[in-house]
């Protein structure tokens, strides 16, 4: 089947962020995502998990254009000051065009 | 007037079914056991337990007269904007913390622990005491300014930044808390007595044995945070039981003052006291993330909230019999 690379982002961030992260997303035009809860502790330790709630971990399958974008964002907004990690995988879909914003 | 001194009242208290949950809870999880509420049960009780007291107090406003409201709403309000400076004031001269740790904190004093102002309800009604059914929405008007105050003082200087602030007033204004406490108040005010009278043996028939499970899973999430005592320091630990003190006498004083009654002075003093630990925490992780939330959350949750269920809450009783006898 023939498949189409496009980039998926994987932003693991403390709870109080989830909403937030969801509108820049769609700002920023991804077009899906997927949220799940977990559990964890990173650099920030303690520090951060202190708080009640479950870390989420967000997934998008973007363009490369939307996830550069996305990563320096996320990088830019919250990085300093909150737990947060993000990272790009490589990934093959099928119906590519499912994930890029229709251009006008 | 009742000749009950401090110590009746406090040993009184103690033998309550909250504090002796919540006290086992403590234990409980300091020994190590795995007991915990599941997470699900524990926000359901708390939406109960803020809706049941929205209603109840809906219910019985149409009977407090509009001009007997005035006095208090303007008491509210003051404690709102000078609690959160008060704490702010005292941790920054004389725990010399830094500005946004000092502005986190401050907000967690500034807003009202929901939870201590059901449990001062709770010791009111013990004492056949009946707090003025308007009380839930005097909480609204301290809690609003409360963290607003606090968090605008850890601000200040910090650099205006790109922080997220809407969505830090959405967190304030349309947490379930004050949803439910106005929205229950609003709906008991609509229905009235009677009509409520079909749901008050859920309402208000399990209330205690509802608010002593809750307590109990408090005092397991305390009890884990008893730990990080020793991480906050002794100021901190002082901190959190003369700055309540402190705020509560000056409630119990500013209500009766306003004209409610020892219960309702009780419990306005019991809300200027307490630090709140469900409603505060996001908002403040969003606009101050660089404050250290293990200063917060200790002080708010492992230290005011048990003495303010322990020896506070029956001190700001004590103090509003006290006032009500030299104002007669």
């Amino acid at each position: 089947m023939a498949t189409t690379s496009l980039k998926l982002v994987t932003i693991v961030a403390e709870p109080v962020l989830e909403s937030q992260l969801v509108k820049d997303l769609r700002h920023l035009g991804a077009t899906g995502w997927t949220i799940v809860e977990g559990r964890g502790e990173g650099s920030r330790g303690m520090r951060a998990s202190d708080l009640p709630g479950a870390n989420v971990r967000v997934e998008t399958i973007v363009t490369d254009d939307v996830a550069d974008r996305i990563i320096s964002h996320v990088a830019d907004r919250y990085f300093p000051h909150y737990a947060v990690i993000a990272y790009v995988t490589d990934v093959a879909v099928v119906r590519g065009d499912k994930y890029a914003r229709r251009v006008c | 007037m009742t000749g009950t001194s401090t110590a009746d009242l406090l040993a009184a208290n103690l033998l309550s079914p909250f504090v002796l949950a919540f006290t086992l809870g403590v234990v409980a999880k300091r020994l190590g056991s795995n007991l915990s509420l599941p997470k699900d049960v524990y926000e359901g009780l708390a939406t109960y337990l803020l809706f049941a007291i929205g209603l109840k107090g809906g219910a019985r406003i149409a009977q407090a007269p509009l001009d007997q409201l005035l006095a208090p709403t303007g008491a509210a309000l003051a404690l709102g904007l000078i609690t959160p400076v008060v704490a702010f004031a005292v941790l920054r001269l004389a725990g010399r913390l830094s500005r946004v740790d000092a502005g986190a904190i401050a907000a967690h004093y500034g807003s009202v622990s929901a939870v201590t102002f059901i449990a001062a309800q709770g010791l009111v009604q013990q004492r056949g005491d009946v707090a003025e059914p308007f009380l839930p929405a005097l909480l609204a008007i301290m809690e609003v300014p409360g963290l607003v105050v606090g968090l605008a003082l850890g601000l200040a200087g910090a650099g205006r930044g790109d922080r997220p602030l809407r969505q830090v007033f959405h967190e304030i204004v349309l947490g379930r808390t004050l949803v439910l406490l106005l929205g229950g108040l609003a709906i008991g005010a609509a229905v009235g007595a009677e009509r409520l009278a079909p749901v008050q043996p859920f309402f208000e028939g399990l209330f205690p044995g509802a608010l002593t499970l809750f307590l109990l899973e408090l005092g397991v999430v305390a009890g884990a945070r008893l730990g990080d005592l020793r991480r906050v320091g002794p100021f901190l630990l002082g901190f959190g039981i003369v700055v309540p003190m402190v705020h509560g006498v000056l409630g119990v004083v500013l209500g009766s003052w306003a004209g409610l009654s020892v219960g309702g002075a009780t419990v306005l003093g019991a809300m200027a006291a307490s630090a709140s630990y469900i409603a505060a925490p996001p908002a403040v992780r969003l606009a101050l993330p660089d404050a250290n939330p293990t200063y917060y959350l200790t002080a708010a949750l492992a230290i005011t909230f048990p003495f303010n269920l322990i020896a506070g809450i029956p001190l700001y009783y004590w103090t509003a019999l006290w006032v009500a006898e030299r104002m007669t």
